[in-house]
Formats: C-alpha cells, sequence, structure tokens
C-alpha cells in the first residue's frame, strides 16, 4: 500500500461530534426492566412490598417462585394499601383430576394460585399488571401461577380486579397463613409502551 | 429502586428442515428466568400428541400437572414418570393449525431449589392449555433445553424457537 501524505488542509467538510454514538443507531436498552427483585432469607418473610412504583411504564409484570414454611398456602394481594372491599377475583384452575372455575366479587383482596411447602419444591407464577398507572380506568391483573409436587399440583388461569382508577404505587403480597420461605423471590418489573 | 433492562434475546432459530428436536445448549447461568417461546408448524405425522422439553439431557424427574379447554371440554391432567416436561398437546396428522408456546423456566440457574416451569399453549384448530411442571433432579443449573415431540414425530420446517433471558 503506498503511503501518502495527510494534511490538516486536505481534510475539509468535517462534522465535529462530542459523543462517540454520533452517526450510529440509537441505543435501544429494550423494554422489560427490572424494578426490584425481593429474595427471602432464612428467616422467612410473611409480606412482600414494592413500593413507590413510578408511573413510567405501560404495564407491570411480578415474577416470582414461592414456597411455604408450614403448609399448602394462598396468596393475599393488594393495592396502594387498600384493604377494603374493591377486589373481585375469577379463576380457572386444574389439580391434576378436575378442572374447576370459581368467582368471588366485592372481596378485600386478590390471588395468585396457592403455592406448596417442602424442601424444595416451589411454586411458580408471572402477573402481569395491565396499564397499572392510569388513571381513567379500574385495574386489571392477570395471572398464569401453579405448582407440581409429583403427584400433587395445580395450575391457575386468574384475573384480579381493584375497582378504583388510581395509578397503582404500591403491591403487597402476603402469605394468608405463616410466612413464605427461604429462597422465595419476586421480582417486579415494567414495562415500556411505544 | 434500579431501572435496568432485562430482557435478553439469547438464541432464536427457524427450523430449515424437519428435525427431531431442538436443542438450545450452553445456556448462560447469568440470569434469574428464561423465557422459551415456540412457534410449531403443523405436523404431518402420527403418534402422541404432545409437544415437551427436556432438560440437561435429563430422562427422568419429570412430573406435570396441567389444564386444557377443546372448546367444548374443559380437563386437567397430571403427569408423573416421563422423561420431559410436556408443554403442549396438538393434533398430529391434520396438517393443519400451528402452535404457539410460552414456558416460563422461573429461577433456572439455582443450584438449591427444583426448577418450576410454568407454560401456555394455544392452537386454535385444536385446545388452549397451561401447564406447571416440575423437575426434581438433584438441583443444578438448566443449561440445555431440548424441545422435541414425546412420540418422535419430527418438529416441521418452519418451525421456530426462541429463547430470552430474564435478569
Amino acid at each position: 500500500m503506498a503511503i501518502t501524505k495527510l494534511s490538516g488542509s486536505s481534510l475539509t467538510n468535517i462534522n465535529k461530534y462530542d459523543s462517540f454514538l454520533a452517526g450510529n443507531a440509537a441505543y435501544d436498552p429494550g423494554a422489560y426492566y427490572l424494578i426490584e427483585r425481593v429474595t427471602v432469607g432464612s428467616g422467612g418473610s410473611s409480606t412482600i412490598t414494592f413500593n413507590s412504583i413510578a408511573s413510567t411504564y405501560k404495564h407491570l409484570q411480578v415474577r416470582y417462585v414461592s414456597r411455604n414454611t408450614t403448609a399448602l398456602d394462598s396468596f393475599l394481594i393488594r393495592f396502594n394499601s387498600d384493604t377494603g372491599s374493591t377486589y373481585a377475583r375469577h379463576k380457572l384452575s386444574g389439580d391434576g383430576a378436575t378442572a374447576s372455575a370459581g368467582a368471588t366479587t366485592a372481596t378485600t383482596y386478590m390471588a395468585s394460585a396457592d403455592y406448596p411447602t417442602g424442601t424444595s419444591t416451589f411454586g411458580a407464577g408471572v402477573i402481569d399488571v395491565l396499564d397499572y398507572a392510569n388513571t381513567n380506568k379500574y385495574k386489571t391483573m392477570r395471572v398464569l401461577a401453579g405448582y407440581d409436587a409429583n403427584g400433587s399440583g395445580l395450575i391457575d388461569f386468574r384475573s384480579n380486579l381493584w375497582q378504583s382508577t388510581s395509578a397503582v404505587t404500591r403491591i403487597d403480597i402476603t402469605s394468608n397463613s405463616n410466612s413464605f420461605a427461604q429462597y422465595s423471590s419476586f421480582a417486579l418489573y415494567g414495562i415500556k409502551g411505544a | 429502586m434500579a431501572d435496568t433492562p432485562t430482557k435478553v434475546p439469547l438464541a432464536t432459530t427457524t427450523l430449515g428442515s424437519s428435525v427431531a428436536s431442538y436443542t438450545f445448549s450452553s445456556i448462560p447461568s447469568t440470569y434469574t428466568d428464561l423465557i422459551l417461546v415456540a412457534w410449531i408448524a403443523p405436523t404431518l405425522g402420527t403418534g402422541t400428541s404432545i409437544m415437551a422439553v427436556k432438560l440437561n439431557s435429563d430422562t427422568t424427574n419429570y412430573s406435570g400437572t396441567g389444564l386444557l379447554g377443546t372448546g367444548t371440554a374443559v380437563q386437567s391432567s397430571r403427569y408423573t414418570g416421563l422423561s420431559g416436561l410436556p408443554i403442549a398437546g396438538y393434533n398430529n396428522g391434520s396438517g393443519t393449525g400451528n402452535i404457539n408456546i410460552i414456558c416460563h423456566f422461573q429461577n433456572y440457574s439455582n443450584t438449591t431449589t427444583y426448577k418450576t416451569m410454568i407454560a401456555r399453549a394455544d392452537n386454535a384448530s385444536f385446545q388452549t392449555e397451561a401447564s406447571v411442571g416440575l423437575w426434581r433432579k438433584t438441583p443444578e443449573a438448566i443449561n440445555s433445553i431440548q424441545i422435541y415431540n414425546y412420540g418422535g414425530v419430527n418438529l416441521t420446517a418452519g418451525s421456530t424457537f426462541t429463547l430470552y433471558g430474564i435478569l
């Protein structure tokens, strides 16, 4: 390759930028953000709380694994510390033998699938809270959750309703009896809209 | 609270030809959950109409509970003693209807607990369903996921599989 002299006078029409990203496609970090994760320690925990949730996302998602310290148990889920009869629930469940459906209205909490006890067996779930920051509509929660314990189990579809137009800023997930056992883990994600 | 982008596509493939199974291997342990998204083209074979996943090539230690609706009936089933985790049923040999599947492998990389998977599967010409599965092998991180037909029918060309990691 021939070597030629490069002089300042040969460089013309040069654009100068302060950022190395200039001229490149915009950096897109994706639409899915971890807001907070809570993992239960050896002492157990009766309630998991996500507080001061910003309204900057379109939807929320809670992903969890859970085990009870003592027995098969259920969840109580509430928004914004509201303990009034402002909630409603529907579910479609399968226990390995029978499919069933149920509904509860004017109730004081929302729910996910029951979760097990046992040394190494955990329930799992994905909870979506849609349009959680919209102040013009009630809030709907969608749940896919269950557990299997090699001979027993449960799989649930659920929908939960909070009859409030307030933005969701706090989520409390409480074990109905006893506590969430060690290694139970709950993670809150924010999903951005267009 | 932190604000960290967390959903990462790890690998994706569209089958160029019919194969017995497809495997995501060498899955890193750096995420919290895995999400498998599958679009499976209709098969032309016959046999057991169950799609399943096998973890770390293990052929035992699986059980599951399922719930499905066919349009005229709803039912729940239990699986024990299988060589994989069932994730979807479908109509082998019909040549119509594809299956859309989403599987969540929660806390997949921990070495302390059994692994629980929850899945949703839809085949508009056959059934819609959900399932939960348990892998009871002595706890180890999931480092490979094999998707296959429990009855040995090949996966059809054009089927698409994508694996995401969730931090």
